[in-house]
């Protein structure tokens, strides 16, 4: 097969970008070239990063918020650097961010302390609290992270949850919107991107809905955060989160933006060391967000690393990274088509969609997808996609997905078509 | 990987079939992937004399369990273990396992398996599914004669 010509030409200089992540010069499998398409796992991160957490650990490592040494003020002056940078990212107040272990975290944070709230001594804090007929609104394409939490805080609570259904090609069916976000409903937690489906999912109207009865909007932005402008203002929800290491970012972060009244009347989640005011043996006070909400040494090399990934992504431009990535995607759903007995599981065109990927080959298992490509270089997801109930609505148990990133190029989606290819013929599948 | 004996259990399983009458049925799922597998054992007098197993799942899950049913029926529950410990053994070995060709006969196709250890619980699947529901039946046999 040979490469066909791209519908659109891409915005972006990859070759360039690819000769900044160290790991994406390496050989694969017996000095195959590597094909890494797989970011929306985790992403490889650009030599800027690493120096970056190198750097803070070779030069200022110390406690943060802590002691009153020259290393220890570094150390804060990096962290809280690190802070006003991610905010700038996402045209946030860098107080209005909460630094977490990782995006999953960062959801419970918000479900334990809604929790905690029925225990609150304060009017503004009892506020909060969820009531048995309450009701949480989930949707049937949230990732295992933004549903097993709500699940467990309607168990704590007595609240029910609730659901947005998928249509046939994978968005969400908003027909029944405001009966199922009714006046009962407190939360409504839903993924701006599907990790699965590469789904967009209208923020605007889901909001507004959830405006009008008063219900709190919490917005998973770990497939979105990373590839496309995120403005928290124009979003106009009351918590995003998202993951460093999907976006350039180390490992061992994740980041809680939350409006400055709400995180202000949140009880904590995790209690200890520097989060407390004043502490006697009986009882105790707490800062004010964010600190509230980050106990315990907190997490300052990952921050750094972070924000140095947010000044890639900003140098290289937002805008042009989600219009590469839609090239790719566009240039990959016209490239699978052309396979016979594959399926998308998704929407089949890029309107409102992001690079995310899924597919069915017939009689091939994604498992057996998988290997065949991994033994020809590429790397892709199989499984389920920590995302079960979506697979158990379009009646699979597994996808292959393919999901691309700035540093991937049309030939990385010949390689991927070509593989499908070859992994047919090997299975005698035609 | 992907040897020939592999491929052809794949396309025509052993023993894929809803097993009446049983002693013992299991459901074992692997959470990493999803697939899952309804396994039936049938035992007379303390040998294994038919595992039927349905479900979904890759090419390496259906050709093990496949394997399996055709090893172990008809040997006692106790020789079906031990062939059960061997191949576990030898799956667990990340590629360097002596694979005993004498007990685990067409098994030992599996070998190139224990190299990818994303694919080892694939292999497994259909083995602990029948150690389940072996010991299960033998756990109610000995239960039903006191």
């Amino acid at each position: 097969m040979t490469s066909r010509t791209p519908s659109s030409v891409t915005a972006l200089d990859v070759t360039r970008i690819k000769a900044d992540f160290p790991l994406l010069q390496r050989t694969i499998r017996d000095g195959k070239r590597l094909v890494y398409l797989d970011s929306g796992a985790t992403s490889q991160k650009p030599s800027s990063v690493l120096d970056a957490e190198r750097r803070f650990y070779e030069m200022h490592n110390a406690a943060v918020h802590r002691g009153a040494h020259q290393l220890g003020e570094e150390a804060t002056d990096a962290y809280e650097g690190a802070r006003e940078t991610i905010a700038r990212f996402i045209g946030a107040q860098s107080g209005d961010i909460v630094f977490t272990k990782n995006a999953t975290e960062a959801i419970n944070l918000v479900a334990y302390s809604l929790g905690n709230a029925s225990f609150s001594d304060t009017a503004v804090g009892q506020s909060l609290s969820l009531q048995p007929g309450d009701r949480i609104v989930v949707t049937e394409m949230e990732h295992h992270a933004n549903l097993i939490p709500w699940q467990e805080l309607c168990r704590r609570t007595g609240a029910e949850l609730a659901w947005l259904g998928v249509d046939d090609e994978g968005r969400l069916d908003l027909s029944t919107l405001d009966q199922i976000i009714n006046d009962r409903t407190r939360v409504v937690a839903f993924t701006h991107q599907s990790n699965v489906l590469g789904t967009i999912n209208p923020v605007a109207e889901i909001v507004a809905r959830a405006r009008a009865v008063q219900a709190l909007v919490v917005l998973d932005a770990c497939q979105s955060a990373p590839h496309m402008p995120l403005d928290v203002v124009e979003l106009g929800v009351d918590f995003v989160t998202f993951s460093g290491h999907k976006m350039l970012g180390p490992t061992g972060i994740g980041v809680l933006w939350g409006r400055t009244e709400v995180l202000a009347a949140m009880p904590p989640f995790l209690t200890g060391g520097s989060m407390i005011e004043t502490v006697y043996m009986d009882h105790a006070t707490y800062v004010d967000p964010p600190q509230r909400f980050e106990a315990g040494t907190p997490v300052a090399a990952q921050a750094v690393g972070l924000a140095a990934a947010c000044d890639y992504l900003t140098a290289v431009g937002m805008d042009k990274v989600f219009e590469h990535e839609h090239a790719l995607t566009s240039y990959a759903l016209e490239g699978l088509a052309s396979i016979s007995g594959l399926r998308v599981i998704g929407p089949n065109n890029a309107n409102q969609r992001g690079g995310a990927v899924s597919f069915l080959v017939d009689d091939i298992h994604a498992h057996d997808v998988g290997q065949v490509l991994d033994d020809r270089g590429l790397e892709v997801r199989v499984g389920h996609h920590c995302a079960w109930p979506l697979m158990r609505r379009f009646g699979i148990a597994a996808t292959t997905r393919a999901s691309f990133y700035l540093y991937n190029d049309f030939s990385d989606v010949d390689a991927l078509v070509e593989s499908l290819d070859a992994a047919k013929t090997f299975f005698g599948v035609k | 990987m992907y040897q020939e004996i592999i491929l052809d259990h794949y396309r025509n399983p052993v023993g894929r079939l809803i097993l009446e009458p049983f002693d013992a049925e299991v459901h074992h799922v692997n959470p990493t992937c999803g697939d899952e597998i309804t396994l039936r054992v049938k035992i007379n007098d303390g040998v294994v004399t038919a595992i039927g197993h349905q479900g979904q799942g890759c090419s390496i899950s259906q050709a093990s369990t496949s394997v399996m049913t055709e090893l172990l029926e008809g040997r006692t529950v106790q020789q079906a273990l031990e062939v059960e410990a061997g191949f576990l053994a030898l799956m667990q070995s990340r590629g360097a396992g002596q694979p005993d060709e004498e007990l685990l006969e067409d098994a030992v196709a599996f070998s190139g398996v224990s190299k990818y250890p994303a694919r080892v619980k694939c292999a497994l699947l259909g083995w602990m599914a029948f150690k389940d529901a072996a010991l299960q039946a033998v756990a109610q046999s000995v239960k039903d004669q006191s």
